[in-house]
């Protein structure tokens, strides 16, 4: 029960103060997975990542109903698909709600101004943490290279690209 | 019947999008506003702005808000469910298996690939997400202090976030104080 209660704490913290979607997440993510109660390590967090990327649906979502069910089976996944999805639909119909209010609040507007630059610099620490636990040789800094080419220059559907990745993986180790 | 319809529609937006996030909107606009009619294109942009202002996954606050348009709270959860269901059920399958073959010697290669793309991909975002705010002095200043903060001095991104947004918000009533006064 305490496992199922500290899943639930942490995915509600996890979605309640991501902002930007995705990746802006990773961070609070690892702060709680690895630091706090260190259910993952880091290599093992960068292979959910990857799954979490590559099939259907939100980063977040997919990320939460993963770990939970590596730390509690089916009711692990489904409490922690559940507690990070709760403050999502306690908070947006909350602003449907006050729609008009919340849209012309210039103190709303402010207080974005200050965390949005604060989610890119998130969203860059993402990449530092998993960047730590996946640089381990020359040949993996060279995939990030031409991954980051192709998708970025080239605009190569992500997808293909992790596909492609592993591929080179099995190639090259 | 709605109800029902609305819950086809997002079942099939979580099944095909890949990616996550941004990927999701063309899709659900799609849907939404061009084969169903629920919302207009307007409401569609108002939408879309207000799920990336709400914490949380895009595609989830997406699918809360016109839920929500359609048919109130009862249509807000009938879409979130649709929406997740199809990754939920994917995930677990794949959670299932992976803890069978991750040990397995080229699962091992695979993985030993794939993680340096992953952090590829977190640039291209860092880079696309960039290019969306206005990028000053006083913004990149305070990206640097996050990342200085988050990445080496394991400061609890939330504390950053909550101070980011309280002193955002103050920083507009000192202004107005001094507009006034």
């Amino acid at each position: 029960m305490d496992i199922l209660i500290n899943i639930f704490l942490s995915f509600f913290k996890i979605g309640a103060f991501s902002f930007g979607g995705g990746y802006a997440m990773l961070p609070i993510l690892q702060d709680e997975i690895i630091q706090n109660h260190q259910w993952l390590s880091g290599k093992e967090f960068v292979n959910v990542l990857a799954i979490a990327q590559m099939t259907p649906g939100p980063i977040a979502i997919n990320s939460a109903t993963f770990l939970g069910y590596k730390l509690d089976g089916f009711v692990g996944a489904f409490t922690a698909t559940t507690a990070v999805i709760l403050p999502s639909l306690i908070i947006v119909l909350t602003i449907a709600h006050f729609l008009n209010k919340f849209k012309n609040s210039k103190y709303v507007e402010w207080a974005f101004k200050g965390i949005r630059p604060v989610v890119l610099g998130l969203i860059a620490s993402a990449a530092f943490f998993v960047g730590k636990d996946t640089f381990i040789d020359i040949k993996s800094v060279i995939i990030a290279l031409g991954v980051f080419y192709v998708v970025g220059v080239k605009k190569l559907h992500p997808i293909l690209a992790i596909v492609g990745a592993g591929l080179v993986g099995v190639l090259v180790y | 019947m709605i109800l029902l319809k609305m819950f086809i529609t997002f079942l099939k937006i979580g099944a095909f999008t890949f990616g996550g996030g941004y990927a999701m909107i063309p899709l659900i606009q799609a849907e939404v506003v061009d084969v169903n009619k629920w919302l207009t294109y307007e409401e569609f942009i108002d939408t879309v702005v207000i799920a990336q202002s709400a914490p949380g996954a895009i595609a989830v606050n997406v699918s809360v808000f016109v839920g929500y348009r359609i048919k109130k709270t009862l249509g807000a959860i009938v879409c979130t469910l649709a929406v997740v269901i199809p990754s939920f059920v994917v995930i677990l399958t794949i959670a299932v298996f992976f803890y069978k073959f991750k040990d397995n010697a080229i699962v091992e290669k695979i993985f030993l690939g794939i993680g340096p793309a992953v952090v590829a991909l977190i640039s291209t975002a860092v880079l696309r997400f960039s290019k969306g705010i206005e990028l000053n002095k006083v913004t990149l200043m305070i990206s640097i202090v996050t990342i200085v903060a988050v990445a080496l001095l394991n400061v609890n991104p939330i504390f950053i976030i909550v101070l980011a947004g309280v002193c955002g918000a103050g920083l507009y009533r000192i202004k107005r104080a001094t507009k006034n006064g």
